[in-house]
């Protein structure tokens, strides 16, 4: 079923040279001068190896979405974006908040072919935030759910809250807030500054995020328990997870590639192509973010994948869709960000888009570094190439990007998954689907 | 730019001195005369032959402004135009002899156009049109009652009228 | 002109082409005959997804008196209610050969997607978005205070050294936001006076004074006061506690009105809450430019419609009066 694959001269992690053999699925060598006869040889000159990539958090929309995003359409996305593993969301419809939907789309993921797709579970039924979805029965599944999370909404009731991250405790689960005040956001557009107040959207303040962050690093620190942060965006939050970390809270935080690189200042022009949850923030918060992702305040990058037809975008500010499709573009806008910037490293990006991710997520065969005896996840990436994303990058079903006709370096050239090519040459590898 | 001077300063004087006679001949005096220039240099002309005018029948003429940009037919073939102020002496238009004044006379359509407009302000009894240069060309039936001079043209060349409260020298000019 | 989305935008030249074509068009309108052929065979749509008689019937008034052609679309009980979008009215609307839209729309933002969608060819009016420019009714409270002010000497005339002082709840007032932006563009100096809860958290960018207190503003002699309706809904969301305190402290009750200067003048743009943001001495004393601001409304929306429709039509330049 897969076969052995020679990849020449690739450098790993951006570092040294370095030949790598693939076989049975498994990273066989390590070294220099390596071959094997009748394998595929990849020649990888100068390109970057990195491990498999690793996404805590993408909407894959199925069930119950699918003119937007099936598993399917979601995993080849995430392959063409160098991804070998995501986490899917359970905002579908059923909700995933029975150990059912999780095990369907657990099945579904595994015949995709693209990527191994982990559900992630609802923290209360049917996400509305009055009771507890039945969390054992998810962690007990086929799915094996420990990532638990009601994204779309902020899991606001604070009793509610601290049940949830009491009750994980028992398999050692971590529950992932989606932080956002629904009091202080009631009917809000976009980031509340000086762009909103001109342009008459009502406002989306940080301290509606800051606040539910600060309460629950403290349930979190209180009852013994793992908290994980969505999406983060402001630089306050950033202050309220390095003050949490150095107090010893274990809560762990992501960031999204958009808000490593775009503005509030962008909303001027109303084009709905970015109107996201948490919305676009101030150059001050881009600058913050980046630097506690830099200095590991800020733990992962993941995507926020949010694919909407285009009826929802192509319309007036207030009737639009909120979020951005990302999986195909995360690597390039990091790269841009963090690497071009001289922020991190390649051995950073590896940490934080792939090692970390699967750690918090508890992902086991997944996010391991690349050496001999480890699972063959990995993709090579050309980051000496310059272009324009455009629509034809674009793999998923939706094209509610962001980046469209935006300068973003690099291309992911080679994904390989368990040993398998998905991405070969720059394109995705058809009819893998079982 | 080669424009030769068809009308110098003197010229002009003695044009309109001869329109203000005959004005005034033909109207038998200068009772219920109202003069209304079109903007712009029909305006300056207007009030100069009013000043001859009241001066020659000793009775003064009511003289006002008749703008017409809203009433053309043919805005959408140019870059938007401004209105300019529309005067009508106190008194109006009505059962009035109305003498419509301009500069140049080509197409005719600003008259037509001046038509129109004076319809919106009132009802004259009696509508006439004096010119300082008719050009030819016309393409609409419209004719003028009282003229400075005829000046033969090709439609490619530019006449030009100056004035000197508009332009501060006297002439008029044809070329290309 | 391609649109008129906002006065953000407007620069002084533009404007002021506007108030004085405005002025020739006003003059027409105390003619006996009110009717201009102007932009005969021309078609304006008013396409208003939010309910408003007045703006409406202004629009319509000026386009007929220019002699075009007017369709209203009201979005209740249309297709629009039953899921419509804007991007396909909008179609429908260039199919039937719409040559101006002017649109009032709950959502900011909606005339600039409208306009910019490549959905339509014809040139947009924003006829108020949201909360967030109402560009006509600046530019007829303009007119009204220069015509006030300088009578027909107005043409040409900014308001240099002027001081407006405009009262209410400014965070979610279009009318506000676009006179902010046009009075300041015309030279005049704005103080807005409300409570903390209704001005936006950051207007630190915005060329204007900011007091909380009326009286205060109201001591400085300003030359023109700008009162801006309040929506009762408001006190449910804990803007402000009582109708009865909000008038108390922001109200312009008889007794400050008797305190302005002469000459000052009170604006409403309508329609208004009596004995809650104006008194009844407010709004019938001499002072007040109420009816005056209506009638200026249709002078000004056929000066916009004349430079929209009149001239030979530019591409994508917009902007080029």
């Amino acid at each position: 079923m897969s076969e052995t694959l020679v990849i020449t001269g690739a450098k790993v992690l951006g570092a040294e040279s370095a030949d790598i053999i693939i076989e049975n699925g498994i990273i066989a060598e390590i070294g220099t001068a390596l071959s094997r006869s009748g394998a595929r040889v990849i020649e990888a000159d100068g390109l970057v190896a990195l491990p498999g990539l690793v996404d805590l958090h993408t909407h894959l929309r199925e069930p119950g979405y699918e003119a937007s995003e099936t598993i399917l359409t979601g995993t080849r996305a995430a392959a063409s974006g160098g991804f070998t593993a995501v986490f899917a969301m359970p905002n579908t419809s059923p909700v995933a908040d029975t150990a059912g939907v999780v095990e369907q789309e657990l099945a579904l993921g595994e015949v995709s072919g693209y990527a191994t797709v982990q559900p992630i579970g609802a923290v209360t039924v049917g996400q509305k935030g009055e009771r507890l979805a039945e969390l054992g029965a998810m962690a007990s599944s086929r799915a094996k759910v420990r990532v638990f999370s009601d994204d779309g909404f902020c899991v606001f009731d604070p009793l509610i809250m601290r049940r949830a991250l009491e009750y994980v405790k028992s398999f050692g689960g971590v529950i992932a807030q989606h932080a956002q005040d629904p009091r202080l956001t009631e009917g809000a557009q976009m980031n509340e500054g000086t762009v909103s107040a001109e342009l008459g959207l009502a406002g989306w303040p940080a301290v509606a995020e800051e606040s539910i962050i600060a309460r629950d690093v403290l349930l979190a620190e209180h009852v013994g328990s793992r908290l994980h942060v969505c999406h983060l965006s402001t630089a306050g939050s950033v202050d309220i997870i390095r003050w949490a970390k150095k107090r010893g809270i274990a809560v762990t935080a992501e960031v999204t590639p958009h808000h490593l690189l775009l503005t509030d200042e962008l909303v001027r022009g109303y084009d709905a192509r970015y109107k996201v949850n948490p919305p676009l923030r101030r150059e001050e918060d881009v600058l913050a973010v980046r630097e506690g992702l830099a200095d590991g305040t800020i733990d992962i990058v993941a995507t926020d994948h949010a694919p909407h037809p285009s009826e929802n975008k192509a319309c007036e500010w207030q009737a639009a869709a909120n979020g951005m499709v990302g999986l195909e573009s995360a690597l390039r806008v990091v790269h841009q960000s963090m690497v071009q910037t001289g922020l991190i490293g390649w051995d950073d990006v590896a940490r934080v888009m792939s090692a970390t991710p699967a750690r918090i997520g508890l992902l086991a065969g997944h996010g391991t570094p690349l050496e001999v005896g480890q699972p063959a996840h990995l993709a090579l990436y050309d980051a000496s190439v310059d272009g324009v994303f455009t629509e034809a990058d674009l793999h998923g079903r939706s094209t509610n990007s962001p980046y469209l006709g935006r300068a973003l370096p690099g291309r992911v050239e080679f994904t390989v998954h368990g040993g398998r090519l998905t991405v070969d040459s720059g394109s995705l590898v058809e009819g893998l689907n079982a | 730019m080669s424009a030769r001077t068809v009308l110098h300063e003197a010229d002009i004087s003695r044009a309109l001195t001869r329109i203000a006679h005959e004005i005034l001949e033909s109207n038998r005096g200068a009772e219920n005369l109202v003069l209304l220039g079109i903007p712009t240099r029909g305006v300056t002309l207007a009030h100069r032959l009013g000043a001859l005018i009241s001066d020659i029948a000793q009775q003064t003429v009511p003289v006002g402004a008749l703008d017409v940009t809203l009433f053309r037919d043919d805005l959408a073939k140019h870059p938007t135009r401004s209105p300019q102020p529309t005067e009508i002496p106190a008194g109006g238009v009505d059962g009035k002899t109305v003498v419509l004044v301009d500069d140049v006379l080509f197409s005719g359509r600003s008259i037509r156009a001046a038509l129109d407009a004076i319809q919106s302000v009132g009802r004259p009894s009696i509508v006439r049109l004096a010119i300082l240069v008719d050009r030819g060309h016309r393409e609409l039936p419209i004719r003028p009652d009282f003229v400075g001079k005829n000046i033969p043209s090709a439609r490619t060349e530019r006449v030009n009228v100056r004035l000197v409260e508009n332009d501060g020298s006297e002439e008029v000019t044809i070329g290309e | 002109m391609r649109h008129l989305l906002d006065t953000r935008t407007l620069d002084r030249a533009s404007a002021l082409r506007i108030l004085d074509v405005a002025e020739d068009m006003s003059d027409t309108q105390s003619r006996e005959v009110k009717k201009l052929p102007t932009l005969r065979g021309k078609t304006v749509v008013n396409l208003f997804f939010e309910d408003s008689t007045r703006t409406r019937i202004s629009f319509e008034a000026a386009a007929k008196r220019l002699s075009a052609d007017v369709i209203n679309f009201a979005a209740k009980g249309s297709s629009v209610s039953k899921g419509e979008s804007l991007k396909d009215t909008a179609q429908t609307l260039e199919a039937i050969g719409a040559d101006a839209v002017v649109i009032r729309h709950p959502g900011s933002g909606a005339p600039q997607t409208l306009a910019t969608s490549g959905w339509i060819s014809a040139g947009v009016v924003n006829a108020g978005d949201g909360t967030h420019e109402h560009p006509t009714q600046a530019l007829l409270d303009a007119f009204t205070i220069r015509k006030r002010r300088f009578g027909s000497d107005s043409r040409g005339r900014d308001l240099a050294g002027l001081r407006v002082v405009i009262v209410g709840d400014v965070l979610h007032s279009r009318v506000a936001r676009s006179n902010v932006w046009l009075l300041t563009t015309l030279g005049a100096e704005v103080t807005v006076v409300a409570p903390p809860t209704l001005v936006p958290q950051n207007v630190s960018l915005w060329p204007i004074r900011v007091v909380y207190d009326l009286d205060e503003a109201l001591a400085e002699g300003p030359d023109a006061v700008m009162m801006l309706r309040i929506q009762l809904e408001r006190m449910n969301a804990a803007y402000f506690p009582t109708e009865r305190e909000y008038s108390r402290r922001w109200g312009l009750d008889a007794r400050r009105v008797a305190g302005l200067p002469d000459g000052s003048i009170v604006m409403h743009p309508g329609p208004m809450n009596r004995g809650l943001e104006i008194s009844s001495e407010a709004a019938d004393s001499p002072r007040s430019t109420v009816l005056e601001q209506v009638t200026n409304g249709v002078s000004v929306r056929m000066a916009v419609l004349y430079l929209l429709l009149a001239g030979e039509r530019d591409d994508e330049r917009g902007g080029d009066l």
